[in-house]
């Protein structure tokens, strides 16, 4: 009875938690693998450093991760988590990372603006100091805040892959406006700028962001060639982490969990046939 | 509670305690010796799946509310805080938002367990009306809370249910307003929805203790849906359900396990992990997946305000089902015809479901369609949720009362007792006689 029921369950999530079809089109990201999937998935810990790399160099110009400080790099689960500093804000790796980048502050002698570099304990400065700022640079669109995108959209980390590795020369037919650029996995709908067969609408959409990614544009420090695919994967990887960086606490939490729950459910159905034996029911 | 108390105070101060409040006689009586019919299958369980839930949910939320801050410009990254730098906060705010799912998915099994075997039947009609009222009450604490992480399917599915209200004539605009705080969705709307959030589960707890007194007083209705005859009919509370209930609990908590640990997100939506922007509205407003049905039924109507009554009265048929219902049997293991209606009405909840996950536009099958009726395509899902919130209607207005008078049910055993010695099927002449004389 009670299989049954929980089958019954899952069928109604099945159905329930089904696509949604949507109005507008795109394609489906690419069928990629990570390291972090499944229910003992850990993160690479060198493509995470690689993605933040990425990150840093490329997507950080336009995109802000305010929930992100740099002591989070460095934390337990982090890319550059070292044992030998529990407290990430000692760990020199993560000490000088943020040294590299300036952040703004108040002089508490005079009361001004100053830059200093950054510590630990600051977080991820933002590009723009405002909404109209980042539009004002950005052709009127505005660059997304990445901490949570890897959970923020349909497909994670796989549409973050497929997105940034995706973009194509718009087909013939096609005509985007200027600062608009063509890619089959932003979800959109062309049918405006369309001048072909009107059942022929290429899926996908016109995204403000230009192609960010190209061979070389990122050097490795441990030597990976730096192609496209590979930028996309480390920096997709980067804020799958980004986005929950407990998931392997979690993971590990509910591995424990469930073998506590597991066994106790044994005891407990041993007790209740053993209290029951004598009871014709 | 009901029947005799067995209670007897064992020591000085259990003595002295009981002839001035007889708390422990009370709990004695309630949740040790309290006579439960033995027969009861894991169907009954989640009564205990649910107060755990209720305590489950109270426990994080208070912890939760702790961190949480109410505030439409905070609130969104307070949420993040808490999963990122709170001590398990990570846990705590997975095992809140899956818990209200959970919470859901086994008050629905306990409601449809309900149904089948009859038990919102005499004399236990107060009892489900009050489970009617807890089913309302969680409702809205499940709204009030999706509300709160202040996403996009947040923002937007609270404009969505709040300006529902403003189609009730005359009074809806005023009562909008109120609920709002304002003239629109807002910081205001917000501080009021978290406030009623604390306060309703509390509300909800009073109430469920009122259910499980008048669980008490006529006890346990049972699979046979036959009433308890004699001692031999029953076993006391502890230890035989306190350990069968326990061991489907402990199960029922792997599965919640198994969403908090492994699949966190499966029942969220993506857009929530975006900040709610008011300017900006999601392609699809879809509510949690366990209000779905009545969303269904609610875009079902053409017209606003007759949808928002469809739907209410949805919910408000559930309390009067007691008398729309004119069988003399309750079990429908002794019901085959009434079976066969009630899987039917399983399966046009769960494609009202499926309906309230669409655009109402959508087609059922792709590419087919083409077939215009009236103001929708034949094959889109406006039109499946029509045909399931007919049937949802129909099944409590007009088969259940028609099914009772004309229905010929299978023999009623004579005791509880009976068809555990003997099966219903190969059960003695003597066993059985006919239904229309037992309650």
């Amino acid at each position: 009875m009670l299989r049954k029921g929980f089958a019954f369950a899952a069928l109604g999530f099945v159905l329930i938690a089904g696509p949604v079809l949507a109005a507008t089109t795109e394609e489906e990201p690419a069928d990629i693998h990570w390291s972090f999937e499944g229910p003992f998935g850990k993160f690479d810990k060198e493509q995470v450093q690689r993605g933040y790399k990425v990150y840093r160099e490329v997507c950080s110009a336009c995109h802000a991760m305010e929930q992100m400080s740099f002591r989070n790099l460095g934390q337990k689960g982090g890319p550059f988590y070292d044992p030998k500093y529990p407290n990430p804000n000692n760990n020199p790796v993560v000490k000088s990372l943020a040294h590299d980048i300036q952040v703004k502050d108040i002089d508490t002698d005079t009361g001004d603006v100053i830059s200093r570099p950054a510590t630990p304990a600051d977080k991820f400065p933002a590009p723009f100091a405002n909404e109209y700022a980042a539009r004002a640079s950005n052709g009127g669109s505005l660059p997304p805040d990445l901490s949570v995108m890897a959970k923020a959209r349909e497909g994670g980390p796989r549409y973050i892959y497929s997105l940034l590795s995706g973009f194509k020369t718009p087909p013939a037919g096609l005509t985007l406006p200027a600062g608009k650029y063509y890619d089959p996995y932003f979800p959109g709908d062309l049918s405006g700028s369309w001048h072909g067969a009107a059942k022929a609408v290429p899926e996908g959409g016109a995204i403000g962001m230009p192609p960010p990614l190209a061979p070389g544009k990122v050097t490795f420090d441990d030597g990976k060639p730096s192609t496209v695919k590979e930028e996309a994967t480390d920096v997709a990887a980067f804020l799958m982490w980004a986005a929950e960086p407990k998931m392997e606490e979690r993971k590990q939490f509910g591995f424990g969990a469930m073998i506590y729950l597991l066994i106790f459910s044994g005891l407990l159905y041993a007790s209740y046939k053993r209290l029951w034996r004598n009871v014709e029911h | 509670m009901s029947g005799h108390s067995t209670y007897e105070p064992k020591s000085g101060f259990e003595r002295w305690l009981d002839s001035r409040l007889p708390i422990i006689r009370f709990a004695n009586d309630t949740i040790i010796t309290f006579p439960t019919p033995k027969n009861l299958n894991y169907w009954w369980t989640f009564g205990g799946v649910l107060s755990l839930m209720l305590g489950i949910q109270i426990v994080t939320g208070i912890i939760l509310a702790m961190h949480y801050v109410p505030n439409a410009d905070l609130a969104f990254n307070s949420v993040e805080h808490i999963r990122r730098d709170v001590n398990y906060g990570w846990l705590v705010q997975f095992m809140h938002a899956n818990g209200a799912s959970m919470f859901f998915l086994a008050v629905y099994i306990h409601i449809f367990r309900n149904l089948y075997y009859g038990s919102y039947k005499a004399p236990r009609e107060v009892l489900w009306i009050l489970g009617c009222i807890i089913y309302l009450l969680m409702m809205a604490t499940g709204f009030f809370g999706y509300v709160l992480p202040w996403g996009q399917m947040s923002f937007h599915g609270a404009v969505v249910i709040t300006n529902l209200i403003g189609a009730i004539p005359v009074v809806g605009p005023s009562i909008t307003t109120l609920l709002w705080g304002g003239f629109a969705v807002d910081n205001p709307t917000l501080n009021r929805f978290f406030s009623l959030h604390y306060l309703l589960p509390f509300m909800i707890a009073g109430v469920v203790g009122l259910h499980i007194w008048a669980l008490h007083v006529p006890g346990n209705n049972n699979p046979t849906g036959v009433n308890v005859k004699s001692e031999t009919d029953t076993v006391p509370f502890h230890p035989y359900y306190t350990v069968k209930d326990g061991f489907a609990i402990s199960v029922f908590l792997i599965v919640y396990a198994a969403f908090v640990f492994y699949m966190p997100d499966a029942l969220g939506d993506a857009a929530n992990y975006i900040k709610a922007n008011p300017l900006q509205t999601p392609q699809h407003i879809v509510p949690e997946w366990y209000l779905l049905p009545f969303y269904a039924i609610l875009r079902a109507v053409p017209n606003k305000l007759m949808g928002v009554l469809g739907m209410f009265a949805a919910i408000g048929t559930l309390f009067v089902l007691p008398w729309l219902d004119t069988s003399k049997v309750r079990s429908m293991r002794y019901r085959p015809t009434a079976r066969i209606y009630y899987f039917i009405f399983i399966l046009a909840c769960l494609v009202l479901g499926v309906c309230g996950a669409h655009a109402p536009d959508d087609l059922v099958i792709p590419h087919s369609g083409g077939v215009q009726f009236l103001d929708a395509d034949l094959d889109s899902y406006v039109w499946l949720s029509r045909i399931g919130a007919l049937y949802y209607f129909a099944y409590f207005w007009v088969i259940t009362p028609l099914l009772g008078l004309t229905e010929t049910p299978l023999p009623v055993p004579e005791s509880i007792s009976s068809p555990v010695l003997s099966h219903p099927a190969s059960a003695p002449a003597g066993a059985v006689a006919s239904p229309e004389k037992r309650g």
